[in-house]
Parts: structure tokens; sequence; C-alpha cells
């Protein structure tokens, strides 16, 4: 199937419906609006998220995780990303998208685990239709590009949404993953958190494209950027993105965003970045852009505000508690799960592992 | 009864898998059409449909992750690689996420699904086509690397491989390919994971895999004519690995040549003799010895006869084992260390 290239090209700049200062502009056309309710509910999102956020950020300090990759800032992107989900559709994240997930109703501690260090998946991922967390960059897209074919494959509409970051634009398999999708006519989606760096390396030595998203066209995947920090304007694309998905015909996204704080807790972003920078994006605060503008149309209260915080502290307070807990690991568990049957030579390793406990206990 | 070679029979598993399973599909570089460039796949496409087996965009670690996916979904994919060295764009694929799924996810998502490896030399192939990647899968736990050395193996192997649970990389030694047998092909149904005693003997044991099982055996033919009884393993599966098979054999020989024509340099086969050394060393009159290719890039192919373990350097190593009570000086002066 092939397309006229200019069906493909993402507009000239980032699609976006509102300013920094949470007031309306004109937006392309031929994308459906979010409702008030839906804004609404992306903003009670919002802030438990970010809440979310800054409680797993503290458990890195108080050496509860291991290592946490923030995504303040990022907000718009990841509840867009969580609320474009229906029940049955499939969310393939990455080590980053943490918030999405917690977004998408899984157990926060359950999303925490591979970043605590008890288990590289803490969920059962045919349960959560989450895929495990990814952290080798865009190896996953190809898993939700396989995944998307194979649900066509059976008849459904469900569809597949993956999730990377700049960096991972550079690597072959999202290259190998945008071919596959438009040949095979998956129905997956591909958004792509441009938050300005690859740990240290700024988005100009890493791309010379004017925008991510041209990087769809020439597969004959119709692509879009938008501005990652407007929520209404994350929401309309991806609506539009996942129609196209479940016609099967796969969607690019780039949304252009900015993560405040550095890679992960044990990055110094003050090598690379000045605090000009960082200031400049605060202004352009994905959170406080909706709370402005449901506001100033009448559609959000004090009370409203007061009660996502207190959602927020209640989940933070309940992960507080429950990560303060040790949990409780088998090293016997080691052998589980690498084959459906252990080979001999497992068994014997196994065997000897618990000779080692016994011996330590006696 | 008509004979049959391994490729015949490679294709035959795979057309009695996919009418057995509907959910096994085969897909990969020039598999539909074509029927693959050896021919492994032909006529699937016309006898089962483009759903069935399909020719994918030319990308191999799209391949791999792509039949990740697919097996997430519920499918059984049986995929070709085209050529070992062709692969090794997919490895990150392999090593990461195709052998690891099942354990990362605490069992939750398992990928069963055939990465099929046409590998090894001696077919005069140019470079990049000849390599012996083997050593590379069995360092990776989750993935089951098996390797048929006859036509009914090449048959039975490779459907218990789509019937495995767990991924299985099945490496088909390009060589053996037109290698023909008159037999009835026969589905064992046996787990993976048994080794074959292709002869028996008493003096020494031989223990190959894929393309040096029948060099095994034409030396131990060989050897035979000297008075020398060599018995002669055909792994099968080099994981999960036949310890009892292999110890069982050289504690009742006491002296044992490892064959591979992978360079030997933390091979497959250093792995053998180490357990070998471990489990058997009070029942061995003799060191056990590798016999390998040269630890160098695969050769050009006019040079390939000189890399390949051959007849003749089977039987070297077998003299070394110390048939007689007179010292070996090639072994104590370390002359072929």
């Amino acid at each position: 199937m092939s397309h006229p290239a200019t069906d493909l090209l993402p507009s000239a700049t980032p699609v976006r419906y509102l300013a920094e200062d949470g007031t309306t502009v004109d937006g392309p056309a031929g994308y459906t609006q979010p409702s008030v309710e839906e804004l609404r509910e992306a903003h009670r999102r919002m802030v438990v998220g970010r809440r979310f956020d800054a409680q797993a950020t503290a458990l890195t300090k108080q050496g509860r995780l291991a290592v946490y990759p923030s995504s303040r800032g990022q907000e718009a992107c990841q509840i867009a990303a969580a609320m474009v989900l229906r029940r049955d559709d499939w969310l393939f994240p990455t080590y980053r998208d943490s918030m999405a997930m917690v977004s998408r109703g899984m157990d926060p501690v359950e999303v925490l685990t591979l970043l605590r260090g008890d288990a590289h998946c803490g969920y059962d991922p045919n349960a959560a239709r989450v895929a495990p967390q990814c952290t080798p960059l865009s190896t996953q897209t190809l898993h939700a590009t396989g995944l998307a074919y194979a649900m066509r494959r059976k008849g459904t509409d469900d569809a597949v949404l993956a999730l990377i970051g700049d960096g991972a634009t550079s690597e072959g398999d999202f290259h190998e993953a945008l071919n596959f999708a438009a040949v095979f006519e998956a129905p997956v989606v591909f958004l792509v958190q441009n938050n300005g760096y690859a740990i240290s390396v700024p988005l100009e030595k890493q791309s010379a494209a004017p925008s991510l998203a041209y990087k769809g066209v020439g597969y004959g995947v119709r692509s879009e950027q938008v501005d990652g920090n407007d929520p209404v304007a994350m929401l309309a694309v991806l609506h539009k993105a996942f129609e196209h998905a479940r016609a099967g015909k796969p969607f690019l996204i780039e949304a252009h965003t900015y993560r405040i704080e550095a890679h992960t807790n044990a990055d110094d972003a003050t090598r690379y970045r000045d605090s000009d920078e960082v200031d400049r994006w605060l202004d352009a605060d994905p959170l406080a852009r909706l709370e402005k503008h449901l506001r100033s149309i009448g559609a959000l209260t004090d009370e409203d505000v007061a009660a996502a915080q207190a959602e927020g502290e209640q989940l933070a307070a309940d992960l507080r508690s429950r990560m303060n807990a040790e949990p409780h690991l088998d090293p016997m568990t080691l052998f589980d799960h690498v084959y459906a049957r252990p080979t001999t030579q497992l068994v014997e390793q196994r065997d000897l592992l618990a000779t080692e406990l016994k011996a330590q206990e006696g | 009864m008509a004979a049959t070679t391994m490729a015949q029979a490679l294709n035959r598993a795979l057309r009695d898998a996919m009418t057995a399973d509907e959910r096994v599909l085969v897909f990969g570089e020039d598999v539909g059409q074509l029927g693959g460039v050896f021919r492994i796949t032909d006529g699937l496409t016309r006898d089962f449909g483009e759903q069935r087996c399909f020719d994918t965009p030319l990308a191999e670690a799209g391949i791999v992750g792509f039949a990740l996916g697919m097996a997430m979904g519920g499918f059984k994919p049986v995929v070709e690689m085209q050529f070992d060295a062709f692969a090794y764009p997919a490895f990150e694929q392999i090593t990461s996420h195709v052998a690891k799924m099942r354990n990362r996810t605490r069992g939750h998502l398992t990928v069963p699904m055939v990465i099929r490896v046409p590998f090894a030399g001696g077919i005069g192939g140019v470079e990049h086509h000849c390599d012996s990647s083997e050593a590379y899968y069995v360092h990776t736990p989750g993935l089951k690397v098996v390797t048929p050395a006859t036509v009914n193996d090449a048959y039975t192997l490779l459907r218990e491989a789509i019937d495995d649970p767990d991924p299985v990389i099945f490496m088909e030694p390009k060589k053996l390919y037109w290698s023909k047998e008159d037999i009835e092909l026969r589905h064992l149904d046996e787990p993976l994971g048994h080794a074959a005693i292709r002869r028996h003997g008493k003096d020494a044991t031989l223990i190959a895999y894929g393309p040096s099982v029948p060099v095994a055996l034409q030396a131990a033919a060989a050897a035979a004519e000297e008075g020398i009884d060599l018995e002669v393993i055909d792994l099968r599966s080099l994981v999960p690995f036949d310890d009892d098979t292999v110890m069982r054999s050289v504690r009742r020989t006491g002296r044992c040549v490892v064959v591979q024509e992978a360079s030997g340099f933390a091979g497959f086969g250093a792995e053998i003799v180490a357990r070998i050394q471990e489990r058997c060393f009070h029942s061995l009159a003799a060191p056990v010895i590798r016999v390998s290719g040269f630890d160098i890039p695969y050769p050009a192919p006019m040079l390939e006869h000189a890399h390949l373990p051959s007849v003749d350097r089977v039987l070297d190593a077998v003299d070394r084992l110390q048939f007689t009570d007179e010292p070996d000086h090639r072994y104590l002066t370390g002359a072929h260390s």
C-alpha cells in the first residue's frame, strides 16, 4: 500500500491547542478535541502522577529504590498515553514510563520492583496488558509491532502503544519496527517523548532531522509532532493515532517535552544543561497549563484540585509505607522460570545453593 | 522408498508441524515464493497460504523481535536466519529478550519459538556464510540449542523444537542438507536433551555434534581398521546437555576426543572437556583432547579444507590418547599444546 508522501508528513510545527498560559490557541483542524470531562480526568491523573513521581524520587534518597528515572515535566505525555488505551490494548513502556503505568491502574509497588531491584518485572504482563518495562533502547518497539500484528491476525481491533525516548530513535530496532509495522499493517502507535536529552547528549547531536516525526515518513508511517506539554494536543493526536492504528495504519508521534529532573538520581544534569533552560521549561509546565485552562473555563475548582492532591497524598503515603517494608526474597527462586523444566545442570546448581543456604543458617 | 535428504526432512517437519498446529507460522527472508535459499521452506506458501508462510523485510533483528511479539500474542513462529553470520544483527533480540522473557516475567510471558540458523561450513561459501556460532547461543541461559546430524533427526528435532515450550535455536549443518537416508521419517515425540550413541565402542569416546558427526563416524571406521574400537556420541542437543550419556560413555572407555567445527578457544567443546574432567577424572586414562577449527575467522572457501577438522586430524588426536604403555612424547613435550 502506498500513500502520497504529503499524507504522511507531520505538521510544520508541533500541534498545540493550549498556550503556556493556559489560553487556547488555533491548532490544526482534523483533530477531535478532548471533552472537558476528559480534561478534568487528565488533570486529576496528572496531579496524582506527579505526586507518585516525587515520592519515587524521594525513595531513591532513602535508599529504597536502586534508581528512579523521573518523568516530571512529561505528565501530559504519560497521562495521555494511559488515557487513550482501552482495557485490552497493550502498553510497551520504558524505564521512564512508570507514571503512565500507574495511571493505567497498576499497583505502584509492582511497577517499582524493577527499580527497587527485587524482580525484573513485578507484575503479570498479560493481566495488566503492559509489557515489561524495557531498559535496552527501542528493542520493545519490535515486540509491540509483532504483538499488534498477532492481535490483528486474531481479528480483534485492539491496538498497541510503544513508548520510547528521543535517543532511542537512533537505534536500528526503531527503524525496523516502523518498517515492519507499515509493511504488515500492524495496529501500533509509536510515541516518542523527545525530552531533549539522551542522558547527556542533546537532540542536535542525536538527529539532524527537522522533526523525529519525519522518521516515519520514509517507511510509509503517518507521523505527527505535538507539543508534549499540552495535554489537550496530546490527547487529540493520540486519539487520532489510535483510530489509524485500529484501521491497520501505524502512527508515529514525536512529543516535544522536557524532563525537569536529571536522567536518573545517579546523573548530574548540571554538567550538560544550564538552569536557565530548565527554568524556561518550568514555565511550560503541562500541569499548570491545564489547570489554568480548566479554571479559566470554569471547569475546575479549588475543591477539585484539593481532592486530586489528597488522592496523590494517599497514594504517596501508601507507597511509602509499603516500600518501607523489606521485601522477602527467596534465593532459591533464582532457578525458577529459566526454562519450562529445569535442565539437569540447573537442578545440580539449585541443590548447591540450597546446601550453601542451609550452611549459612546453621 | 526414495532416499530423503536432510533438506526434505526439514521441509516435512515444517509441513507436519503447520498441519498439526495452526499457530505455527514460518517467516523470514526469501522463505515464501522462493522457498528459502536452501529450499527448506519449499512450497509452504503455496500449500498453506501467505498467512502461514511469508517473506519479511530484510532485517534480522526485526524478524526476531517481531516473532517475539507474535509469540506473546499466541502464535508459534519458526523464523529463518538464512545464514549463520546474518543472524548477528538479531543477537540482542535473541539474548536480551527471546532468552529472558520467561525469566524476566517470572513465567507470565513465554515465547515458544524456533530460530533456524543454517550454520557451519564445508559448502564453499564466501565469507560470512560459514560461521559456527553455537557458542554464542549455548552461553545464553534461557535458550535451547539443538543441531541434527542425521536425516531423521532433522525431522524429529525440528518437530520437538517447535513443540517445545521454550525458545530453541535450531542449528542446521549446511553441508549435510544434501545428505540422504532411505528411511521413513519418524516423530519420536520426546523432550529435547538426549544424545545418541551412533556407534558403540570400548577404547575411546568421540563426542561430536552437527556437521562433525559424519567426520567422527568416518574416523571411527578408519580406527577400527587399526584395531581401535571407538564409541561415537552425537550430542543432538547442546542445551540441555546430556551429561548422563556422555559421562557414562567416558567412564567406560576412559578416553575421549571432542570434535567441533567451530574455533576451539572458549568454544562449546571446552565446556564438554571441563565437564568431563570434573566428573570423570578418576576414570580417565588420558587427557581429554579437543579437535576443532583453528582460532581464525572462517577462511576463504579455497582454504577451508585446511581449517575444518578432518578425519586425519581426529585420528591424530585418537593416537594421542596413549593406547600403549609408552609415553606419548608429543603430548609430554607439549608440541600440540
